[in-house]
């Protein structure tokens, strides 16, 4: 079944012509109409124009366009609805957008369509980014789909999804503390945050500008490669973005004859990771991808990471600082719904009070509190400093590690609901995720496993320093060639 | 640092959000909360520590002041809940 292959798969068959893109994408929409019922991993696609991307693929295809000019030739990827893509809704699963429709394309779908893809699909997510679980959309709650009565982590809880239920052979998701690699996880498949920077943040709608990165959900490592390299690269128009020059990525996981080797490599295992609250079946599982490590030829090193425990309060006044500023913009003025009042205020506090969710309403109002006169100093200058102070333990780590090596999630998928009532409970499920977005460093997080029963997946996470994707897209592919995790699918 | 109590009809008039009575009582509460776990931070000590305002070391990106293309006037109305002769209807700011 083609919606069920990986990009290289995918796009050898596309340049052999055995297939046609039109039969990948057809594929997709299938898988789609068959399972996203009890899933609801798309808040809405666009058959018709998915199938006409398809057809002018294989107009160029047939005209002899490559793979090797197009790396993502005829390849359906599904993208998170909180990339602009022209003509496209654009919601962030929330109600304030109304039916906006965008004007514009986001530079990472104008590299993905320069590329040659098939761009289709808005993927359910956390309203404006905004949890762990895609709970908090304005248009339902996507389901895991190695268990449907679980969440399948978030925000970019639909993107992981439809990559695990084969609704796509890749898609688009975005990660402010660990909204990627969190439900790449739960979910069972890849999912990479680039170093800050990295990608252009243009067309993302902004949660916090200082911890948002756009990146890759995929089947595999290699395919996370092919994306990384396709999305990377300096923008004018995203003045955050660096002028670091792209390697391939992709190649680089190649070009060892005799296979990945990571022999001589040290990884570290920082000792604040090992929490209370881990569960026990990730703990064996991590456990057991850290001797799979060393049997590979690699160091482990006992690393401390001495700030750990304050990476969630830090961010919380972080992230929600910054929201506050960003969502200020939804004001029912020049786009999204409104509802009308006596004079502007009136009118911006009702139509935010009935466009915004509940979350989402927390976390403005935390932000502004914490950016508030009176509190300024002692909330949001305190957080930025400790921010300083997480971020040299990393840059300190990897003074002596090539990488670092942790769980992903503390536990394996919840249970939709279980966690909706304790906001807190929820933002302290993120506490392996979240030091990476204030550092600013790369993070991928890779099937290691699953627990007994249910069947649910585990993955590994592996942190990398700043620009340092090669090293890490290298680690993960060596554990990835040496186990089978990443080959099961759930049964739908 | 104040205690974790937050004014939330104070807040929420400067965030620009109406909530209604439950909503603020809700939100008060689980504030509170999260304000009560953020206070550990209180036990670093922070002299001589720079913030971390972007986390890679770039400063001053700026480009040359020229005007470049932008969307066009019809593409920018485009979603506009209320609109006239080209313009955003909005309520009156000034008496």
């Amino acid at each position: 079944m083609l919606n069920q292959l990986t990009i290289s798969e995918l796009s050898a068959k596309l340049a052999r012509r055995e297939v046609s893109a039109r039969e990948a994408v057809q594929s997709c929409l299938d898988q789609i109409a068959r399972v996203d019922g009890k899933i609801h991993a798309f808040i809405s696609y666009d058959s018709a124009d998915a199938l006409a991307q398809a057809d002018a693929a294989d107009k160029r295809i047939s005209a002899g366009a490559t793979h090797a000019q197009q790396p993502l030739l005829g390849i359906p990827i599904a993208i998170k609805d909180v990339l602009a893509v022209k003509n496209q809704p654009l919601n962030c699963a929330s109600k304030i957008l109304g039916k906006f429709i965008s004007p514009y394309d986001a530079t990472v779908v104008e590299k993905l369509k320069s590329a040659g893809a098939v761009v289709f699909g808005r993927c359910n997510m956390d309203e404006f980014a905004m949890g762990s679980s895609t709970e908090n959309s304005a248009f339902g709650v996507t389901r895991n789909p190695w268990d449907i009565s679980r969440i399948p982590g978030g925000s970019s809880g639909g993107s992981a999804a439809a990559v695990a239920a084969d609704e796509c052979v890749a898609s688009l998701g975005s990660d402010t503390g660990g909204s990627i690699r969190q439900p790449a996880a739960l979910c069972g498949c890849v999912g990479l945050k680039p170093t800050y920077g990295r990608v252009s943040r243009y067309g993302l709608v902004a949660f916090a500008s200082s911890l948002d990165q756009i990146g890759p959900l995929t089947k595999n490592v290699s395919d996370a490669a092919t994306l990384l390299g396709v999305l990377s690269g300096v923008d004018p128009r995203d003045s955050t973005s660096v002028p670091q020059p792209v390697p391939n990525y992709a190649a680089a996981l190649k070009s060892s004859p005799d296979g990945p080797t990571i022999k001589g490599l040290k990884l570290g295992l920082p000792k604040e990771y090992r929490i209370g609250g881990l569960d026990a079946e990730v703990k064996a599982a991590v456990d057991a991808a850290v001797k799979k490590f060393q049997a590979l030829g690699a160091e482990i090193v006992e690393i401390s990471l001495p700030h750990t425990d304050y990476a969630v309060a830090t961010y919380y006044i972080v992230a929600t600082a910054e929201a506050s500023a960003n969502l200020a913009r939804f004001d029912g003025i020049r786009y999204g719904a409104r509802v009308d009042g006596n004079d502007p205020a009136e009118l911006y506090s009702k139509t935010r009070g009935a466009g915004f969710g509940d979350e989402v309403k927390r976390r403005i109002i935390l932000g502004t509190y914490v950016l508030s006169s009176g509190y300024y100093d002692a909330y949001y200058l305190r957080a930025q400093k400790v921010r300083t102070l997480i971020r040299n333990d990393f840059l300190k780590a990897f003074e002596t590690v090539d990488a670092i090596v942790t769980p992903t999630t503390p536990t394996a998928a919840f249970k939709i609901g279980e966690k909706s009532d304790d906001p807190l409970q929820m933002y302290l499920s993120d506490i392996f995720t979240i030091s990476c977005n204030l550092a600013g460093i790369c993070g991928i997080s890779i099937p290691c496993g699953f627990t007994r029963s249910p069947k649910l997946p585990v993955g590994l996470q592996l942190l990398g320093r700043p620009f340092g994707e090669e090293m890490l897209l290298k680690i993960a592919n060596a554990f990835e060639q040496n186990t089978l995790w990443h080959r099961d699918r759930p049964v739908l | 640092m104040a205690t974790a109590e937050i004014d939330i009809k104070y807040v929420a008039h400067l965030a620009r959000i109406s909530l209604t009575p439950d909503e603020e009582k809700k939100l008060a509460a689980q504030l509170g909360g999260i304000l009560g776990y953020i206070e550990k931070l209180k036990e670093l000590d922070v002299t001589d520590v720079e913030p971390t305002a972007h986390a890679v070391p770039m400063v001053n990106v700026t480009r040359a002041d020229e005007i470049r293309p932008s969307i066009s006037h019809d593409e920018a109305m485009r979603n506009a809940p209320k609109q006239a002769n080209g313009l955003f209807i909005a309520p009156k700011i000034v008496e």
